[in-house]
């Protein structure tokens, strides 16, 4: 039996986490054993492939015989040897453990640029990036088109900064390049932050050579010769593949004294950082590679005319470097037919919360948050309902149930007080408070102000602490008005776009939620029944039956009662855990 | 290059490089500041200096902004009124208020803008920094609950000093101005950092409880520790020195060393000497100085006489200027007649 067997395992760091490299491990030691064929092992190959995005069905496995790829899903170490026997040996696919419809339809809508090597290739393997036409795009470019061309195709294309903030990619490049400086620099920004997005960590474990590449090209447009990763030191798989690929892309000779004979020197070294959300913030960024406390300064002047060490500076988001090869190669019209007018190409969200198919997508810009949340998110788990989107992460804001059919684009999202952001979605159903969903964002932002301005270091303290009294009952009337005030202050006096945006969770949550402030604040209820402080739990005499197992759950001994007659739960000294609700199998615990 | 610039109606000219807040104050046009200070590059935290630009939709801090050509610029409307009054009750909502009992009460900038803002009530009352105080120098008190976050110790320390003894730690509303490993304070205690601080966050431990305004007068001199000859201000309660500050119009700009900060209390110490003494028959008797002069001369006459001149020598002071040490030279070389001087500093 020849067959051309290659073994695929996801080892992304959410595959790794559900136990990928075992999984890689029992496949390379089990197909080790002498009873497989000796010619056959010498056909197998195994892969260490990066995120295909569907983290929730991780370990997946891809299995190619001959050409025919079966994908299994919740693979673990035990499940290796009978995927063995029955389909590599035996040659039939073990049904029960593959993927389903979900699967298929997780990936039917999306439109895959950015991460389309990510999953198939090799990411520690520069030879496998090679051969899905990778670096083609800087042959191109120094073979055959000007600095000002290559900027040129940018500024046609499209393609807006995917950090954040959306500004066109090709005007920033454009900008440098006519920027006076003896040296330049391009800078690529791998500090994401947001709390739950993993793009930028997900495009560099699955293809580093598409950031390298796209950070040569920017390279050679703006005239930088040095270049800079400044990548989060908790991203230690993503570190290591980058460390592997630059070195790579060295010797193979795209970084280096004389890239393709033209003269052309570039090189990239990596910068760790330490952790600061606002260190992705480009001015706070360029401090801390300098060497400086990461705090940003006032803009003007911009970094592409005055940025690292003084010197005219791009700094440009992981997901933008990597849209670069793929637009230099297949052309600016390719690239812009995705999109809508002035959103233009993919991009890439971490689509968490109350969804069933959590993961890595990468959609077209425009697409409905409907299509996201029901087509490719699969739709809310366990049959809830759809309470609102959050995107944008910190900085962003909530779209409600009834604005499901809006474009995900940078201008209709900021039509409702959201954001694109860098790629943060986040669905919430019915269980989930607003209002403790702003206190969830405000006290990320609160912590991670880098403390430089007032109204960012004590303002985000003190909407945190009016947050906090709302969802502990001790809010006041007059405090949905504070908060709107107090943010809107926030937003106007901050220096850098952390401040600017921090209130944004705030305002979007009174906007559209602001009944739930008010039941928070006026009747001291969670109509989520989400904030511990504002239940209250008793017992309906009607149902219970006295069994005890709420009595015998019960941590604080608040619950008392005789054996077969209805218990009572002292209020007092009830601490609200839930534990009687949990467990009550006759629904006699009432929760409000 | 000059640029053409008109803050709230009134137009000039000012060099390349000129910001908004420079620009405003060749005005006259007052513009509120905390964390910005004329000798120190800007910082852009306090955002008391917003103002309006036309074409901006976002307030901006005016000690950051480079005035350009044709700027239009308002400094105080109802809404820039407005945020400034947020943004100073968020700072007092983490200050201790205790200005009754603050060494810095009436040489506050907080307190006077405070003041200029009438903020007495504070919608945003909430938790406050907690620290105690613990330094065991003799020099400077910090009071970090005070501490505003303007950095402005930090920039003159690194900036003027060239020491950089202190920066920021920590992040957010934990952000603390300290020396590394929050370590007590181990520096040149200059007190340059006293000397910028807007607040009572830095302040001389020997100022404590001596007095603050009331009764204190102002005393211009000259620092006699050494022949730089800075200026410094005494201030005086009664007949004691009480603080020292220099002027920031005077050529050392206002700054000093710890010696002419912080070592004056040798002026109203007991021990000092306010007469000249002559030793006769082995005790020290006061004297005047028309009498000690005439007995110096008359002895080193004497015992050049005597012994000749190499038997006299003579020790100058690096607390006498460059022509004072000159004079004195002078005076033993060709006056006396000998090589033999030699001054402190050498030593």
């Amino acid at each position: 039996m020849n067959k051309n067997v290659t073994v695929q395992v996801c080892m992304g760091t959410g595959g790794m986490a559900a136990g990928g490299a075992e999984v890689l491990a029992a496949f390379e030691s089990l197909m080790k054993e002498k009873d497989i064929p000796a010619e056959f092992r010498r056909e197998c190959s195994l892969h260490k492939v990066g995120c295909r995005g569907l983290c929730a069905k991780d370990v997946l496995v891809d299995i190619i015989v001959d050409g025919t790829r079966t994908t299994y899903q919740y693979i673990k170490p035990d499940m290796v040897q009978r995927i063995i026997d029955e389909h590599i040996t035996g040659g039939n696919p073990v049904a029960e453990w593959q993927v389903a419809d979900d699967y298929h339809k997780f990936h039917e809508k999306q439109v895959k640029v950015v991460l389309s090597d990510c999953g198939t290739i090799d990411p520690e393997d520069i030879d496998s990036y090679r051969g899905a036409e990778g670096y083609q795009a800087i042959r191109k470019v120094f073979t055959s088109m000007s600095p000002e061309e290559v900027i040129e195709v940018m500024k046609k294309s499209g393609l807006r900064g995917r950090g954040g903030a959306g500004f066109p990619t090709g005007v920033k490049w454009e900008a440098c390049r006519k920027a006076s400086g003896d040296q330049k620099y391009i800078i690529c920004n791998a500090d994401e932050g947001d709390p739950g997005a993993f793009m930028d960590r997900a495009v560099i474990e699955g293809n580093p050579h598409a950031v390298i590449e796209g950070m040569v090209i920017g390279a050679y447009a703006i005239g930088a010769s040095k270049g800079y990763v400044y990548i989060r030191a908790e991203y230690p798989l993503a570190v290591e593949r980058l460390t592997i690929a630059i070195k790579a892309a060295r010797e193979c000779g795209f970084l280096g004294e004389n890239i393709f004979d033209t003269g052309f020197a570039f090189d990239i070294k990596i910068k760790l950082g330490a952790g600061a959300f606002v260190c992705g913030e480009e001015t706070a960024l360029i401090a801390s590679i300098e060497g400086q406390r990461g705090m940003p300064r006032a803009k003007p002047p911009f970094p592409v005319h005055n940025g690292l060490w003084g010197r005219p500076t791009v700094i440009n988001n992981v997901e933008t470097l990597a849209n670069i090869p793929y637009i230099i190669k297949r052309g600016p019209e390719w690239f812009s037919a995705y999109g809508t007018e002035k959103s233009k190409g993919t991009k890439v969200f971490a689509l968490t919360g109350k969804v069933k198919n959590t993961g890595l997508i990468e959609v077209p810009m425009g697409i409905t948050l409907r299509e996201i949340i029901y087509d490719i998110g699969g739709g809310i788990e366990n049959n809830k309902k759809l309470k609102a989107v959050q995107t944008g992460g910190p900085s962003g804001g909530c779209i409600t149930d009834e604005m499901l059919d809006i474009n995900v684009d940078y201008e209709s999202l900021a039509r409702v007080g959201s954001i694109v952001g860098s790629g943060g979605m986040i669905v919430l159903d019915e269980d989930d408070c607003m209002v403790n969903v702003a206190k969830y964002f405000l006290n990320f932002t609160r912590d991670e102000s880098c403390g430089k301005c007032v109204p960012c270091r004590i303002g985000t303290k003190r909407l945190l602490e009016i947050l906090d009294r709302i969802t502990k009952g001790l809010g006041r009337e007059g405090d949905i008005e504070l908060l709107e005030k107090l943010s809107g202050d926030i937003k106007s006096a901050s220096l850098c776009g952390l401040g600017q945006t921090a209130p944004n969770p705030v305002l979007s949550t009174i906007k559209y939620f602001r009944e739930e402030y008010e039941a928070h604040i006026r009747e001291k209820k969670c109509p989520s029944k989400a904030c511990r402080d504002l239940l209250t739990y008793s017992i309906l005499k009607d149902f219970c039956v006295g069994c005890g197992a709420c009595m015998r759950a019960c941590p604080a001994a608040a619950i008392t009662g005789e054996k077969k007659k209805p218990h009572t739960i002292n209020d007092e000294a009830c601490i609200k855990c839930g534990s009687c609700f949990d467990v009550c199998k006759f629904k006699a615990v009432n929760r409000e | 290059m000059m640029m053409k610039i008109t803050i709230d109606g009134k137009s000039i000219e000012v060099p390349q490089g000129t910001t908004v807040l420079e620009a405003a104050r060749m005005l006259d046009i007052a513009i509120p500041t905390l964390c910005h200070h004329p000798k120190l590059t800007p910082f852009g935290g306090c955002r008391l200096c917003i103002v309006e630009i036309k074409g901006i939709p976002r307030p901006v801090t005016s000690c950051t902004t480079p005035a350009s050509e044709g700027m239009e610029v308002t400094t105080s409307t109802p809404r820039i009124k407005d945020l400034r009054k947020t943004v100073l009750e968020l700072i007092l909502s983490d200050h201790p208020n205790d200005c009754m009992v603050c060494e810095r009460a009436g040489d506050c900038t907080l307190q006077e803008m405070a003041y200029a803002y009438g903020i007495r009530e504070n919608r945003f009352a909430g938790e406050r920094r907690i620290y105690t105080k613990r330094d065991g120098n003799p020099f400077l008190e910090r009071d970090m609950e005070k501490c505003i976050l303007c950095g402005r110790c930090v920039k003159v320390c690194d900036e003027v000093q060239g020491v950089g003894a202190i920066d920021f730690t920590y992040r957010g509303f934990q952000s603390k101005i300290c020396p590394p490993y929050e370590e007590d304070l181990d520096c040149e205690f200059c007190g340059q950092c006293v000397a910028v601080c807007p607040t009572g966050a830095l302040a001389g431990k020997m100022w404590s409880h001596k007095g603050r305004q009331k009764g204190v007068r102002e005393v211009d001199t000259i620092c006699s520790y050494c022949g730089t000859g800075c200026n410094i201000t005494l201030h005086v309660k009664g007949n004691e020195v009480i603080r020292v500050t220099s002027r920031e119009d005077t050529w050392n700009e206002g700054w000093l060393c710890v010696k002419g900060r912080f070592g004056y209390q040798f002026i109203n110490n007991p021990d000092r000497l306010a007469k000249p003494l002559i030793k006769r028959d082995g005790k020290f008797e006061e004297a005047s100085w028309d009498e000690t002069l005439e007995y110096v001369g008359k002895r080193l006459n004497e015992i050049k006489a005597s012994h000749g001149p190499d038997a006299i020598g003579g020790l100058s002071s690096a607390r006498c200027t460059n022509e004072e040490n000159y004079a004195f030279q002078k005076m033993l070389r060709a006056g006396v007649g000998t090589n033999n001087v030699d001054h402190c500093a050498r030593l």
